[in-house]
């Protein structure tokens, strides 16, 4: 297929390109061509550039770019392959979105073993990030649940990878960011469930030290746990918000009904609705959004996981500039510590966004080499691009992680240094060696310029 | 429940049409030539939700099994009402030039083996006094240009047959639908630089699922096509054959 992709574009192209771009919408980069996967026994494209495959640009820096290289857009291989009704198991190709085995799965009494909060990203992307959701605690990432796949190397071919089948290529591609090859497929595990229902709460709390509690109390009863934070609230409030905790519900005699219909956010905001004075409004208001200090329901699962993908292209708010999301985990041992500092700091820059989001994590490790996951707490928030001053913010918020024991995750990431990534990832010389020959990708080259 | 024979099963467009079908239940029977491929389509359109999903691996250019291929469609389906023709090759227009051989091929390929499959379906729904037959034809059958007329000329037969048995076929009930399709994206260009004209594949795949649906004649997929044709279509040929497009 496609043989010869040159590596120069043309300005008729340069229209499809900008459909290329990671969810924070920066850094910009610009891939010579871009070449649709839409056969598992295709061959890569015979180029001189980089290849890259590209999900559903659902990370939000430049691990899904590859500024000057093609990028493999593996959306078009969306088959479901065979789904075993009463084991669970679903064979599916690389290009499918979760949202697509929701649809399949959910009717017929099956649930993805892993949810990130949103449910456009493809099972290749979710692999490749070895994303994790609230459940952490319990079931760890999503590259536990993943049985086996196939990978099309351009050095060796279609290699099938599991746990007992060239495994250090399993555990290699498991949060590899997209370098180790192309997934074609991949077989995952499925929970079961009894109904498509979260039985959920809510409860509002007054500081950090609270929501330690909370999460140590919940954490053994509840499969999923999360807390939204007010990022500007400082001194004795530093760390309030709203904790989130629910579970698949027990059958029920009425079932919600999916919340409202899907809004698309309509156009760039010429400048960024959020700012400080939005901000300062917003998180005041949402921390009070609930009168009383528990709330409990049983929702439809998609507004309790999917909250935000009832607006698409909700990063437009942001404007054209972009923003940087920030998310990192801190060891356990220092985590009060550590997530208080952090946590002052982007309070007396007064940046930060409307959803900032601390969860701990369990003590579940995954196989993935790169795997961003690990015991601690993880907190994740989005800043707008506000130039120098965001990314001196967030070298700040670097130095914090780095000297807590932490990690900053890639997915999220377009800014943090190599010789930080290199500490955060101690595996990555074991990980470098699975690196397929041809593929490199914008934030891979970013963090490797100075080894 | 409708009864669907689906010829160039793997073909981008078509298969998003075959999604909308395997939703609503129907029951397919797919044919295609290489046989992972349509494999992998069959068994995503059962778990998508189709009643029934057989497959034939065949070369269209065989004709001499399509009466064959008809008869064990509504055999295995238990009946045959719906027909979509979606396979094809973009002709490589130099090599055409160069050779009667490669254009005989292409004409093979693109036109012939459309209407031997019409010639017998045509006659199978004549009889049953019912029935849709839907065919892919292109935008670039509206008028020859050097680019790619041998291509044209295919689809420019296609869809002239498709015409005279539409009417004909009117007084028995059966539904004749052309498919005017314009830039498409998929494996067939994967080699073109992609402009503000193209679709996906999605757009003209659901399109002509609703086409089937609402019983048309003859479409421009997607709409817009049909006033660019008309505007091609116009100019006077000394203009035309000095152009570029
Ligand atoms: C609103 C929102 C909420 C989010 N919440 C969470 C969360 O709770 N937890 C979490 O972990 N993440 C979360 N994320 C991040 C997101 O889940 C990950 O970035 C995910 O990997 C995106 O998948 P994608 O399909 O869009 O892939 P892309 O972003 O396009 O690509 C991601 C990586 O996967 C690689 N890749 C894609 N397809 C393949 C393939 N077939 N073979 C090999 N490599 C491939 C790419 O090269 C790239 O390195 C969130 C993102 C958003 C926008
Ligand atoms: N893409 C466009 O811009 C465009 C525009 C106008 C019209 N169209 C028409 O739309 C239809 C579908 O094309 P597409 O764009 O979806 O491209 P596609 O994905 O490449 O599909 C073409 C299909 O035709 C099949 N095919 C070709 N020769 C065959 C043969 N001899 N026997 C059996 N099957 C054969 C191919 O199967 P193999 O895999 O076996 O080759 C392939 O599945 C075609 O009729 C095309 O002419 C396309």
């Amino acid at each position: 297929m496609g043989d010869g992709i040159d590596c120069r574009w043309t300005p008729l192209a340069r229209h499809l390109m900008k459909d290329y771009v990671s969810w924070g919408r920066y850094p910009k980069a610009i891939p010579a061509a871009v070449h649709r996967v839409h056969w598992t026994d295709e061959l890569l494209p015979n180029t001189t550039c980089s290849l890259l495959p590209y999900g559903n640009g659902r990370s939000y820096g430049d691990s899904c770019l590859n500024d000057g290289g093609v990028l493999l857009d593996m959306r078009d291989l969306n088959r479901m392959l065979s789904f075993d009704r009463s084991t669970g198991v679903l064979r599916c190709e690389a290009g499918v979105l979760l949202a697509d085995i929701l649809v399949l799965a959910v009717p017929m009494g099956w649930f993805l073993p892993v949810t990130p909060g949103t449910r456009f990203v493809t099972v290749g992307g979710a692999i490749a990030n070895d994303v994790h959701g609230k459940n952490h605690h319990r079931t760890g990432t999503f590259g536990q649940h993943v049985l086996g796949m196939a990978l099309r190397r351009s050095d060796r071919g279609i290699v099938l990878c599991s746990a007992t089948e060239n495994t250090e290529l399993f555990h290699a591609t498991i949060g590899g960011l997209g370098l180790t090859g192309v997934i074609l497929w991949a077989e995952i595990r499925l929970r079961p469930i009894a109904n498509h229902a979260v039985d959920s709460e809510t409860i509002r709390f007054p500081n950090l030290d609270a929501f330690f509690d909370l999460s140590s109390e919940s954490d053994r009863d509840y499969e999923y746990t999360v807390a939204w934070v007010d990022c500007l609230a400082r001194g004795n409030a530093l760390g309030r918000g709203l904790f989130m905790r629910g579970s698949h519900a027990a059958p029920q005699e009425r079932l919600p009904a999916p919340s409202g219909r899907t809004r698309s956010f309509p156009v760039d905001m010429p400048f960024p609705l959020v700012n400080a004075w939005s901000l300062r409004a917003f998180n005041n208001l949402y921390y009070r959004k609930q009168l009383a200090r528990v709330h409990r329901s049983i929702t439809h699962y998609k507004s309790f996981f999917f909250p935000l993908d009832n607006i698409l292209h909700w990063n437009r708010l942001y404007g054209r500039r972009g923003f940087l999301q920030y998310q990192c985990v801190v060891s356990p041992e220092s985590a009060k510590e550590s997530v208080r500092a952090l946590l002052e700091a982007i309070a007396t820059a007064r940046s930060g966004s409307f959803l900032s989001v601390l969860k701990v994590f369990g003590n579940r490790f995954s196989p993935g080499l790169l795997s961003f996951p690990r015991p601690g707490v993880t907190l994740a928030l989005d800043f707008p691009n506000q130039g120098r001053r965001t990314l001196d913010l967030l070298d700040q918020l670097d130095r914090i992680v780095a000297s807590a024991g932490g990690a900053v995750y890639p997915a999220k990431d377009a800014r943090m240094s190599g010789e930080h990534f290199l500490q955060y990832f101690p595996r990555w010389k074991e990980f470098q060696r699975h690196i397929d020959p041809r593929f490199s990708s914008s934030f891979w080259r970013r963090i490797t310029t100075r080894i | 429940m409708r009864h669907i024979l689906i010829i160039g099963a793997t073909s981008a467009i078509a298969e998003v049409t075959a999604r909308r079908f395997a939703r609503d239940g129907d029951r397919l029977y797919l044919v295609a030539r290489n046989p992972e491929r349509l494999e992998s389509v069959a068994s995503d359109l059962r778990l998508c939700g189709a009643t029934q999903v057989e497959t034939m691996v065949m070369d269209v250019n065989g004709t001499d099994r399509h009466v064959e291929m008809i008869a064990q469609a509504e055999t295995v389906m238990g009946g045959l009402d719906t027909v979509l023709i979606a396979h094809g090759t973009l002709s490589n227009q130099q090599a055409c030039e160069a050779s009667f051989k490669e254009t005989l091929r292409e004409l093979q390929t693109n036109c012939l083996s459309v209407i031997s499959l019409l010639t017998h379906v045509a006659n199978c729904f004549e009889t049953k006094k019912r029935g849709t037959i839907a065919v892919i034809s292109s935008v670039a059958g509206d008028r020859g240009r050097k680019s790619n007329y041998v291509y044209g000329t295919a689809k420019a037969a296609v869809s002239v047959f498709l015409q005279g048995l539409r009417n004909r076929l009117y007084r028995s009930g059966v539904n004749v639908i052309t498919i005017k399709a314009g830039f498409v994206d998929t494996p067939m260009t994967a080699d073109f630089c992609k402009g503000f004209l193209w679709a996906s594949s999605e757009k003209v795949g659901n399109g002509i699922y609703r086409s089937i649906q609402r019983k048309r004649d003859e479409v421009y997929l997607p709409w817009f096509w049909r006033w660019i044709m008309l505007v091609i279509r116009l100019l006077p040929e000394g203009v035309f054959k000095k152009t570029n497009i």
